[in-house]
């Protein structure tokens, strides 16, 4: 019994000493992108004049990864930057139908538009064609509906293009050193997601311009640990390597450390996204790291400015178009050294 | 004795089935020195490789050590790889990381310790079968996870704990160092303390071991807690290789866990397993993800054999090694 009670005591004071820290715990703060990835209110932009009130629905995955955080971050943001906005947000679920069953629940309160970042583009297509058809124009965000009657507009990166883009840095450094027949890998993200593969075919295809190919790939999961791990490993496959591409600056971070503690310096290391950690690593150019290519969530503001333009039948302040046009694909742009400063406030 | 010879004394079947591991392994290794004739010539590569995956191994087993005791307790743990989550994401918080390396790596024990306990009362008290009680516990984890962390990767900048993973003791890298004490307590947890005979007597008949007068609810308790603790330093290993922790980290961790723990020989209905058997599991799907990226062969190719693996190990295990087994057992 005394011992019962004294080891009653002994967790009680340890569960009382971790909740006093535990509750002192709350998440990284520094970590809030949204007042640069937004557009305020400039007094030469025609377009931020108040209009007629709308309400703009909006969903998107709860992904745990910072890229989908930023984008809901940014949403919300852009949406409270306008005082003729109403934001109404409905939680994504799980997968495709518990979003698509949400999205049902919004098309009864008949928002004037909805904005969406699908689980899936495909899955969400009827989804699409039913809120279009009910009057209610949707924009759709980063993945793609395969039927074009689905959405009024699409707006999107370009994952062809970032690994394009990576290419071609890669490529003309290679070019720069005179390496003939260099040794290049490539830790990629989730390998079942189509982006990932356009990804990737971007990156080969550039890296065919030049005569080269990747040595060695591994695709993680777009996260810190699994980058480590498949770092490590496709370090221990290529003793010698000339230059590395990894998708994704989140996993990045997993990735350089594997670098870091393999002692590895022998090549560059161009990542993907754009967070604002990979800008300030290139800024400060102490790693392998030497760029990084874009693919911003800032897409996610845009999106909400050009919902709310369409849904009061407004146009594009410096197109001639009366409208906003059907579709719009981000560049993916190169960050280095040279203009990480410019970009900085635009990482996530 | 008297009827058996010597070789009664010896654990006969897991020293089949660790011996057949060890055969797997040699088999990896031919394969990848076939495959890779320029890597696996040079020996300091070599010993460097089996170093790399031995700390590929050291977080996901001591894990499995955890598993391994709740599996032979005749449960399951479908949460730890929500629970490392959970609790490498509250060590690297702001907040907690400005307690320094002392209040991350308590802040992760505790957690972790906190969140098995969690399982354990809704198993042990509240009569929730173990299946259901960690898949809601993984749920749950996840989203916690997920809303400490703001869904953003949270960096982790002190020094001491991102130096675990680069440290070495004579040579052998401190996580592996970390994953051999782990074993070694729970290899001695397992078979030199009543804890461990209890552990086994709840597996193999929970009411009989009940009436022999063990308190099998907080028993039960206290295994989930020790998974859950596990976990805690699995949290903190994982935080310092790569240098961050995140909500969707330790994916799938649970059933590699699982398996690696059934490929050693842990009978899935309790009652019977080993925590040398559970290491040489954790080891050879280490060893195969090691191969595999060496040889340049894609995740999914990797997840196929890996099933594989796991589908034929138990079938061997079945008939060749219990075959062998009884040719020992008493008339």
């Amino acid at each position: 019994m005394t011992h019962s009670s004294r080891r009653s005591l002994l967790f009680g004071g340890a569960a009382l000493g971790a909740g006093a820290v535990l509750a002192a715990c709350t998440s990284n703060e520094s970590n809030n992108p949204t007042t640069a990835q937004t557009k305020g209110a400039e007094a030469s932009n025609p377009n931020v004049a108040a209009g007629k009130a709308v309400t703009i629905g909006f969903s998107a995955p709860a992904a745990d990864h910072g890229w989908i955080a930023a984008i809901t971050n940014n949403a919300k943001a852009q949406a409270a930057a306008y005082s003729d906005v109403t934001f109404k947000q409905v939680e994504a679920g799980k997968d495709a139908a518990a979003q698509r069953a949400a999205l049902d629940t919004l098309i009864a309160e008949k928002p004037d538009v909805i904005v969406l970042l699908p689980h899936d583009g495909k899955e969400l297509n009827a989804f699409g064609l039913k809120a279009m058809e009910a009057g209610i124009p949707v924009v759709n965000l980063d993945r793609a509906f395969p039927d074009a009657l689905a959405y009024r507009l699409q707006i999107k990166g370009d994952n062809y293009g970032m690994g394009v883009a990576a290419g071609h840095y890669i490529g003309k450094a290679m070019k720069a050193k005179n390496v003939a027949s260099p040794v290049i890998g490539e830790i990629a993200g989730m390998d079942e997601l189509e982006l990932t593969q356009e990804r990737s075919k971007g990156f080969a295809d550039a890296l065919k311009t030049y005569g080269f190919k990747v040595a060695n790939r591994r695709a993680a999961r777009f996260t810190a640990d699994t980058g480590q791990k498949e770092a490590q490993n496709l370090l221990q496959a290529l003793p010698k390597l000339d230059a590395l591409w990894n998708h994704d600056d989140d996993q990045g971070i997993g990735v350089l450390a594997a670098i870091t503690a393999a002692n590895r310096s022998e090549f560059i290391m161009v990542g993907g996204a754009g967070s604002k950690k990979a800008i300030e690593d290139i800024a400060a150019d102490k790693s392998v790291l030497k760029a990084t290519v874009t693919y911003s969530p800032s897409m996610a503001s845009s999106a909400i400015s050009l919902g709310r333009l369409i849904a009061q039948g407004r146009g594009m302040a410096d197109l001639v178009e009366l409208q906003v046009p059907k579709e719009i694909i981000l560049s993916s742009e190169t960050i280095t050294k040279e203009n990480a400063g410019t970009y900085l406030k635009l990482g996530f | 004795m008297e009827r058996g010879g010597w070789w009664r004394t010896i654990p006969t079947e897991s020293l089949w089935r660790n011996l057949g591991l060890v055969g797997v392994l040699v088999v990896l290794f031919v394969i990848g020195a076939i495959i890779r004739p320029d890597l696996y010539g040079d020996s300091d590569w070599v010993v460097n490789n089996m170093l790399v995956i031995l700390q590929q191994a050291a977080a996901i087993g001591v894990v499995t050590v955890g598993v391994t005791f709740v599996i032979i307790g005749g449960g399951i743990d479908l949460s730890v790889g929500a629970l490392i989550a959970l609790a490498g994401v509250w060590s690297t918080t702001l907040a907690t990381q400005s307690y320094g390396a002392g209040g991350m790596i308590f802040a992760a024990i505790a957690v972790g310790t906190i969140a098995g306990a969690v399982n354990g009362l809704l198993i042990a008290y509240g009569r929730l079968v173990p299946f259901i009680a960690t898949l809601a516990m993984l749920v749950a984890a996840r989203g916690l996870a997920a809303q400490i962390s703001g869904k953003q990767t949270q960096v982790s900048a002190d020094q001491f704990i991102n130096g675990i993973a680069t440290k070495k003791v004579a040579g052998i890298p401190m996580l592996v160092v970390i994953l051999a004490v782990a074993a070694a307590l729970g290899w001695v947890l397992l078979n030199r303390t009543t804890f461990g005979r209890r552990t086994v007597a709840i597996g193999s008949n929970a009411e009989a071991a009940r009436l022999a007068g063990i308190n099998v609810r907080r028993h039960t308790l206290l295994l989930y807690a020790l998974s859950g603790l596990c976990c805690g330093i699995a949290a903190i290993m994982l935080t310092s290789l790569a240098t961050s922790a995140q909500a969707a980290a330790a994916e799938l961790y649970e059933l590699d866990a699982i398996a690696a723990a059934i490929i050693g020989g842990t009978l899935l209905s309790g009652g019977r397993g080993t925590i040398v058997g559970s290491m040489f599991g954790v080891i050879v799907f280490s060893t195969i993800t090691n191969l595999f990226a060496i040889a340049n062969l894609p995740t999914e190719v990797q997840n196929m054999v890996k099933g594989g693996i796991i589908v034929l190990a138990v079938l061997v295990q079945q008939i060749r090694f219990g075959s062998l087994t009884a040719l020992f057992r008493k008339p």
